[in-house]
């Protein structure tokens, strides 16, 4: 194994944060290929000698799936990709795509030494992230050298529904400690949210693809064109199965509750990432088609938003505007998105709420009418509740709405499992590791917590796992 | 993958495939529908469910081609396989638990009013079938309504049963009284107008409602209708809803909403010597 080359503290502050290589804007708001292009080799191994090795290290807990990382990283600083790559995979079941869209800035990067202010310099930290990525993509890249060594089979059979961020994170997890995993699809592919939700340029579905094909090399079973609610319910599979994890994702999408919201050209947003992420509609080849407004508005402020009004942009828009009713600050979505977003020519309308979609004589969308706002006392989330200006009426001009404000709880699973307890909000009650209200069935991700990140999902089923696991070889 | 057993012409566009689907022929409900994809790139198609066979293991789809990928569907032979049908989705059929229904289709929606008349005269409700097409070849499923009830046929030339529309003999029934409930699945305006026609009489109206969807399990908002104050999703909420409460202009309105997309995708498709870009 390669041997990191001893370096002082003081040598491994001297080195800057390496830049992420990434398309330039101009280009790429017109492709859909992924923005940024990995770091090299070269550009990995120096931002890992930046890693001051910790002896407390404060990244791990910010960490949702509790990744190790300043081994992998200390790995990664002396060569050893193939450890590094098999350290990470140990902790992380979709190291891939969490190096891609995880908002490290407010996890793990948040709490790193190097990120705190060093004699009037601000720090910068460790770009966790960016090695992560690196290191997965290697791993995704050698397939055959990290596979991990095959578990003795348990016998025990576990149902894990739907295959987003938490279904494949749990069925990783559970495959490694050698149970038989099923994973129940509604679509006709595998990968949830990451595959209809977040666009190509953001996370390349052959990236999702890799990652699931790696589960299914372990022994995952993913079942297609299942929904449990309909095809099977909770209480069929629960009969079937030792053990259920239920991932079933967030569901219906919010609309703004505003006339003219079911004009042609208002999509919720979950609607038009589907049909381009999904079902590739911005290809030549595909049947199915997608609206490419030339004025788009998006309503919203989140990673939903971002990837909403980028895809307009690069299916063609001459205008894409952000309309939200808070300011720049209050901006839920991963700062790096919102940063790419500025570059490729995206208009923000901030403190701006909208009141009503404006229709031609056809049913067409014509505009989004919107109204000024400013901020007031903070409210239940703490954010500064913001208040409508009188009289500030204004039209944003728009021939396409994209409304990216949320979704609500899907009914279908709930609806066919009485004996499954769920808040006022329909979403399932769980507790810290996952536990509901029947033996043996666990739930987690967005089904339990409402609209959150493909990260706390991850940590979610990750948990779950464990609690599974745990239920499985219990006392009795 | 869901290999096609048979396929039968039905009326000029009208393409009946018996195809294995063991898990949805088990446990499919009147009113409910799967999704068909053909394969990549393929869109995905809401089909209504118009028959079953549990102990064959397979369900039958009855398919009128209209745009690209209902052409592509038809264009299936029995050996080949539709690569993914997802299901059963919708809301099954809320079946008036006695009395007298009538069951009103129009063209390709007689296939979707099939399993509903069947059910109903299963329970022993007294079903009258009224249904009809332009004329003789495209009236389908009269010999199948007729295992369930009366069946009054009606062709807008008078080449098979009455001449006339289908409202005109719901007219009629509604006027003799004792109708406990309409159902009518077929062309909007014939939905529209039947409700219309049922509304001062105070029939309950059920219609099934085709508003265009993706992923048919509440997921993408696109299939939203108005339904008096609401907004509501029909692969979810329905397919079938009350008649009387269903805004039908927006409901025609939006079925427009790609209709540039589709007459231009049917127009390459009818192009011989079209090379599409690789099939991905």
């Amino acid at each position: 194994m390669a041997q990191q080359p001893h370096l002082t503290t003081k040598q491994r502050m001297a080195i800057d944060r390496q830049p992420m290589p990434a398309q330039a804007a101009e280009l790429r708001s017109i492709n859909f290929e992924e923005v940024n292009l990995g770091f090299t080799e070269q550009l990995a191994i120096l931002e890992a000698q930046r890693c001051l090795q910790c002896k407390k290290p404060k990244c791990v807990a910010g960490c949702p799936v509790s990744v190790d990382i300043p081994k992998f990283i200390n790995l990664v600083a002396a060569g050893d990709l193939r450890g590094a790559a098999q350290s990470l995979l140990h902790d992380n079941a979709l190291p891939c795509v969490t190096g891609r869209v995880c908002p490290q800035e407010i996890q793990c990067e948040q709490v790193c030494l190097r990120g705190r202010p060093m004699r009037g310099e601000p720090g910068t930290p460790v770009a966790i992230g960016h090695l992560e990525r690196f290191v997965a993509d290697w791993a995704a890249a050698h397939p055959d050298l990290v596979a991990p060594p095959k578990p003795e089979p348990t016998g025990r059979r576990v149902a894990i529904i739907g295959s987003g961020p938490g279904g494949l994170t749990a069925a990783g997890e559970l495959a490694r400690l050698g149970h038989d995993v099923t994973v129940f699809e509604a679509f006709h592919a595998s990968g949830g949210v990451l595959l209809y939700g977040i666009p190509e340029f953001r996370l390349p579905k052959d990236i999702v693809q890799q990652e699931v094909d790696r589960l299914v090399r372990q022994g995952v079973t993913i079942e297609h064109n299942t929904i449990v609610g309909r095809t099977y319910t909770l209480p069929e599979l629960r009969e079937r199965f030792d053990a259920v994890f239920v991932a079933v994702g967030a569901g219906l999408p919010v609309f703004m509750n505003v006339p003219g919201e079911n004009l042609k050209g208002v999509y919720a947003a979950n609607e038009y990432l589907t049909r381009v992420n999904l079902m590739g509609a911005h290809r030549p080849d595909a049947d199915t088609p997608v609206l490419r407004g030339r004025r788009v508005a998006v309503v919203g402020g989140g990673n939903v938003a971002m990837d909403a009004v980028r895809t307009a942009k690069r299916l063609g828009a001459d205008e894409a505007t952000i309309v939200y009713r808070r300011s720049r600050t209050e901006l839920p979505a991963r700062a790096e998105e919102v940063h790419h977003a500025e570059e490729e020519g995206v208009q923000f309308q901030f403190l701006t709420a909208p009141v009503e979609v404006v229709g031609d004589d056809h049913g067409w969308v014509a505009g989004l009418a919107c109204v000024r706002m400013e901020l007031g006392e903070p409210d239940d989330s703490g954010r500064r509740r913001p208040v409508a200006i009188p009289g500030s009426e204004f039209v944003v001009p728009a021939d396409m709405v994209v409304v990216a404000i949320g979704t609500r709880a899907n009914p279908l699973l709930t609806q066919t499992s009485p004996d499954l307890t769920i808040n006022r909000w329909g979403y399932i009650e769980a507790d810290a590791d996952g536990r509901t209200s029947i033996p043996g069935v666990f739930a987690g991700g967005d089904i339990v917590r409402g609209a959150a990140t493909v990260i706390l999902a991850m940590g979610d089923g990750k948990r779950a796992a464990t609690a599974i696991d745990a239920y499985l070889r219990g006392p009795g | 993958m869901h290999a096609i057993r048979s396929k039968t012409l039905l009326s000029p566009n009208v393409t009946r495939f018996v195809v294995e689907a063991p898990r949805i022929a088990e446990i499919r409900k009147p009113g409910q529908f799967v999704i068909v994809r053909l394969g990549p790139g393929a869109e995905r198609i809401p089909l209504t469910i118009a028959d079953a066979d549990p102990a064959a293991g397979t369900i039958t789809l009855v398919i009128q081609a209209v745009g690209k990928s209902t052409h592509d569907l038809v264009d299936l032979d029995p050996g080949d396989a539709i690569r993914d049908i997802a299901g059963p989705l919708g809301r099954p059929t809320e079946l008036l638990p006695a009395g007298h229904a009538v069951c009103v289709g129009g063209g390709v929606g007689t296939a979707v009013v099939f399993p509903i008349a069947q059910a109903l005269a299963a329970a022993g409700v007294r079903v009258t079938s009224v249904i009809g097409g332009r004329s003789k070849e495209w009236v389908i499923f009269a010999d199948e309504l007729r295992g369930t009830g009366d069946v009054v046929v009606c062709t807008d030339d008078g080449s098979a049963g009455r001449k006339g529309f289908v409202t005109q003999a719901l007219a009629e029934l509604c006027e003799g009284g004792g109708i406990d409930e309409v159902y009518a699945v077929g062309p909007v305006p014939m939905m529209r107008a039947c409700a219309e026609l049922t509304r001062p009489y105070g029939i309950k109206t059920t219609v099934s409602l085709n508003s265009i969807m993706v992923d048919g399990t509440g997921m993408c908002g696109g299939c939203r209708v108005g339904i008096g104050d609401t907004s509501q999703y029909a692969c979810v909420d329905g397919p079938e809803f009350d008649g009387h409460a269903v805004d039908f202009d927006l409901l025609i309105d939006r079925l427009t909403t790609y209709r540039e997309f589709e007459q231009d995708a049917l127009a390459r498709r009818s192009q011989p010597g079209q090379c599409l870009e690789g099939d991905r």
